[in-house]
C-alpha cells in the first residue's frame, strides 16, 4: 500500500503466439507458424506452409473454439474466405484483430500441462493430466483421479527427477518418459524465469512426431514488469479491456467498468467495494469501481471525475474517502477543479476533514457523515 | 494482552529513511511503539530525530520488524529480517512480485516467523503498540480482534465499532494480495488462544477462499463468537477490483459462497459495515 498512484495495473496476458515463442526459446516443441492481421499475405504462405492448414483468432479470452475462431482449410480459397471470416469477428465482445496459420498436427492423443500460483500453499503447483484438450477445472471436478500434482519448493525451485516422476506416474516409459519430464520442467523454468503468474499446455498433443504444444496460455505477474521488461506494452494494445479502462490504466488508478449509472469514486479497493454493494444495497446501480489508492491529490481527484464521466448515461456520483493517508483537503479541492455536470454526493472523513467541508460548503456541496446516507442519497439522485 | 505485538515489543523499521518510512516511524513511536531503530543500508550512524539508523537488521536488537522498502528490495530485507530471527515481519509495500512472496513465505515458515503482508496496512494493540500505518486515533483499547484483507474497509468499520463503544485487542490487517504470510485462521487462532479476546470481527472480499477455509477452522477450532463483512456482494466475474487477490475466478471466489460458509458455522454477515457492531453486540 506504499506505492500507490502511477503505477499500472494491468493483467498482462499473452496471446497464443507470444507464449509459443518463449516455448521456442526454451525448447519446447510447438509450430509457431505465421502471423496475421489482414488477409494479403496469406497466399504466399500458404505456397510456402502448403495446405492443409488451422486458422486461429489470436484472443485473450478462453471458449475461442467454441466462438467459432479455429477453422481448418483444405484449399486456398477456403483459407482466405475463413481467415477473412475470423479477421471479421468478435469473441465475447473482443474484436479478433490477429490470425495465426498452423499447420493441422495428426493427434493420437491429448494431455495437460500446466502451472498455478496456489494462493493456499504459498507456492507454485504443477497440474499433468492425460485428460487434455478440455477445461483443466471440469477434469478436476468430474475425474480428479485423472490430476498429478506437484508442489515446486519456492526456494529450491523445481528439479529435473520431479518431472521425471510425474511422467512417469501419468504411464510413461522410456524414450517418451524422458521427453515429457523435458517439457514439463522447461514450463516450469519459464514460470519461475518469466514470473508469470499461470502457464498452460493445453492441449499438449502426441503426435505421430513426438509431443507438440498445440495452444499455449501464459499470464504474466504484473508487480514483476520492472524486470521482465520484455512484456511492458502500451496499454492501448492490450484488447480486454474498454476506453474507459485503458484511460484510466494510463492516469494509473484501478478502474473497472460496470452497467449502472451511479459513479463511484472511492479510497482503498475494499471501500470501494463495499460502496458498490450499498449503493445496490438501497436500489442504485453501479457505473463503474474506481479506487483512487491512499494518499491520493487534487489531481488525481479531477482526473479520477473525468474518467468516471466518460461513460454514458451516468446520472449521479457517489465519493467515499476515510482519509488515513489521503488528506480530505486535496480531495475537495479536485472535486471543484473538475466542476462534474450530473449532482455528487460526498462522504468524507479523516485527515483534514473540516478543511474539505468548508471548501466543499462554500461551493454549494453538502458533506455526508456516513457512507451509507451519502449512498442513499446518491441513488436518489441518480 | 494482546496478539502479535505489545508495548514491550522492540521494533526495527526497515527503510525508515524514505518518505513513508519517516512520517509512519514517527507515528507509531509517538503513539508509544518501542522503536529501537531504522534500517538503510548506507546511512548507518545517523539520527532520524531520536531514532538511530543502522546498516543492517543485526544491529538494531529488535524483535519485530517493520518494512517501507520498495516492492524490488522486499525480498532481501524481509529475509534479512527473518535471518535474524525478528517476528512477526510486516510488509506494508504494495506489488511485490508474487514469486518474491512465495519464497519469503517459505523461508518464513522454515525460521518459524510471522509475516504479515505484503499489501498490508499492518497491525495495532490500541492503548499499546501501533506496527503499522493504521490510523490510530480511530482505535479504542477493548476485547473484540479485528483481521481484514481491507485496509480502508477495516477504518470504516473500526469507526463504527468505536463510536459504538466496542473496543479491539488487536486488529491486523493480513493485506489484499493473492500470497501473503499470516491469513484468517492463523489470526483467528492467536484470538482464540488470547485471554483478553472475547469475541472476533473478519472482514473478507471476494477471490480466493480463504473465508471458506476459515469458516472451516470455525467450525473445529473457534469457540469464540466471531461476526464478519464481505465486500464484493455485486462485483462481476473475471475483474480484479483493485486488489490483486480480489477477483471472481468462474464460479469461484464470489461473496455468495462466501456468506453461506459463513453462516453455515453460524458466522453472522453484516449486509453493511455499520451493521457490524450491533451483530457483536448480538453476540456478546
Amino acid at each position: 500500500m506504499v506505492s500507490k498512484i502511477g503505477v499500472e495495473v494491468i493483467i498482462m496476458k499473452l496471446l497464443e503466439y507470444e507464449a509459443k515463442d518463449i516455448f521456442v526459446e526454451y525448447g519446447i516443441p510447438t509450430s509457431t507458424g505465421y502471423v496475421l492481421e489482414d488477409v494479403d499475405n496469406l497466399k504466399a504462405i500458404l505456397y510456402k506452409m502448403g495446405l492443409p492448414v488451422v486458422l486461429k483468432a489470436q484472443v485473450l479470452v478462453g471458449g475461442r473454439g467454441k466462438a467459432g475462431g479455429i477453422k481448418f482449410a483444405n484449399t486456398e480459397e477456403e483459407a482466405v474466405q475463413k481467415a477473412q471470416e475470423i479477421l471479421n469477428m468478435k469473441i465475447k465482445d473482443l474484436p479478433v484483430k490477429k490470425l495465426l496459420v498452423n499447420k493441422p498436427s495428426q493427434i493420437e492423443k491429448e494431455l495437460y500441462v500446466g502451472f498455478v500460483v496456489d494462493r493456499n500453499k504459498k507456492k507454485m503447483t504443477l497440474l499433468a493430466s492425460t485428460e487434455g484438450g478440455v477445461d483443466i477445472e471440469q477434469v478436476a471436478a468430474t475425474a480428479p483421479d485423472k490430476i498429478q500434482r506437484l508442489d515446486i519448493d519456492p526456494i529450491i525451485g523445481i528439479q529435473e527427477f520431479q518431472c521425471r516422476e510425474v511422467a512417469r506416474r501419468l504411464g510413461y516409459a522410456g524414450k517418451e518418459l524422458r521427453s515429457l519430464a523435458t517439457i514439463i520442467y522447461k514450463l516450469g523454468r519459464i514460470m519461475h524465469d518469466k514470473d508469470a503468474e499461470l502457464i498452460e499446455i493445453n492441449p499438449l498433443a502426441v503426435t505421430p512426431e513426438g509431443f507438440e504444444a498445440l495452444d499455449a496460455k501464459l499470464i504474466i505477474d504484473d508487480n514483476s514488469l520492472y524486470r521482465q521488461t520484455e512484456f511492458k506494452k502500451d496499454v492501448k494494445d492490450t484488447q480486454e479491456y474498454t476506453d474507459i479502462e485503458k484511460s484510466a490504466m494510463e492516469a494509473g488508478l484501478a478502474y473497472v467498468e460496470l452497467d449502472g449509472d451511479v459513479g463511484i469514486i472511492g479510497c482503498g479497493a475494499g471501500l470501494v467495494m463495499a460502496s458498490l454493494d450499498v449503493v445496490n444495497h438501497y436500489g442504485g446501480k453501479p457505473a463503474n469501481f474506481l479506487d483512487i489508492g491512499g494518499g491520493a491529490n487534487a489531481e488525481n481527484m479531477k482526473k479520477a471525475l473525468e474518467i468516471i464521466t466518460m461513460k454514458k448515461g451516468l446520472k449521479s456520483i457517489f465519493i467515499n474517502i476515510f482519509g488515513g493517508i489521503t488528506r480530505c483537503d486535496e480531495i475537495a479541492n479536485g472535486i471543484l477543479d473538475f466542476k462534474p455536470s450530473v449532482p455528487v454526493y460526498v462522504r468524507m472523513m479523516g485527515t483534514n476533514e473540516k478543511e474539505a467541508k468548508e471548501i466543499l460548503n462554500k461551493a454549494g456541496y453538502e458533506l455526508y457523515q456516513s457512507m451509507q446516507e451519502a449512498a442513499k442519497a446518491a441513488v436518489k439522485g441518480a | 494482552m494482546a496478539i502479535l505485538v505489545n508495548e514491550k515489543t522492540k521494533i526495527v523499521v526497515q527503510g525508515a529513511t524514505g518518505h513513508q518510512g519517516q512520517f509512519h516511524s514517527k507515528r507509531m513511536k509517538e503513539y508509544g511503539s518501542q522503536i529501537v531503530g531504522g534500517v538503510t543500508p548506507g546511512k548507518g550512524g545517523q539520527m532520524m530525530g531520536d531514532i538511530p539508523i543502522y546498516d543492517t537488521v543485526e544491529e538494531a536488537g529488535a524483535d519485530a520488524s517493520i518494512l517501507f522498502v520498495p516492492a524490488r528490495m522486499m525480498k532481501d530485507a524481509a529475509l534479512e529480517a527473518i535471518s535474524n530471527g525478528l517476528s512477526p515481519v510486516v510488509c506494508i509495500t504494495e506489488h511485490v512480485p508474487v514469486q518474491d512472496a512465495m519464497f519469503i513465505m517459505e523461508y518464513a515458515k522454515d525460521h518459524g516467523a510471522d509475516v504479515v503482508g505484503p499489501n498490508t496496512p499492518g497491525l495495532i494493540s490500541p492503548g499499546k503498540a501501533l506496527l503499522g500505518i493504521l490510523p490510530p486515533h480511530i482505535f479504542k483499547e477493548g476485547s473484540v480482534g479485528l483481521v481484514s484483507r481491507s485496509g480502508t474497509l477495516t477504518y470504516e468499520i473500526i469507526d463504527e465499532m468505536t463510536k459504538g463503544d466496542i473496543g479491539q485487542s488487536t486488529a491486523l490487517g493480513i493485506g489484499g494480495d493473492p500470497v501473503i504470510g499470516m491469513d484468517f485462521i492463523s489470526a483467528l487462532e492467536r484470538f482464540e488462544a488470547d485471554k483478553d479476546t472475547k469475541a472476533m470481527v473478519m472482514i473478507g472480499e471476494i477471490g480466493g477462499d480463504a473465508e471458506e477455509r476459515a469458516a472451516e477452522f470455525i467450525r473445529e477450532h473457534v469457540s469464540k463468537p466471531v461476526v464478519s463483512y464481505i465486500a464484493g456482494r455485486t462485483a462481476p466475474p473475471g475483474k480484479r477490483m483493485g486488489h490483486a487477490g480480489a477477483v471472481i475466478s468462474g464460479s469461484s471466489g464470489t461473496a455468495e459462497a462466501k456468506i453461506e460458509a459463513l453462516n453455515a458455522v453460524d458466522v453472522p454477515v453484516a449486509t453493511m459495515p455499520n451493521e457490524v457492531p450491533e451483530l457483536l453486540r448480538e453476540m456478546l
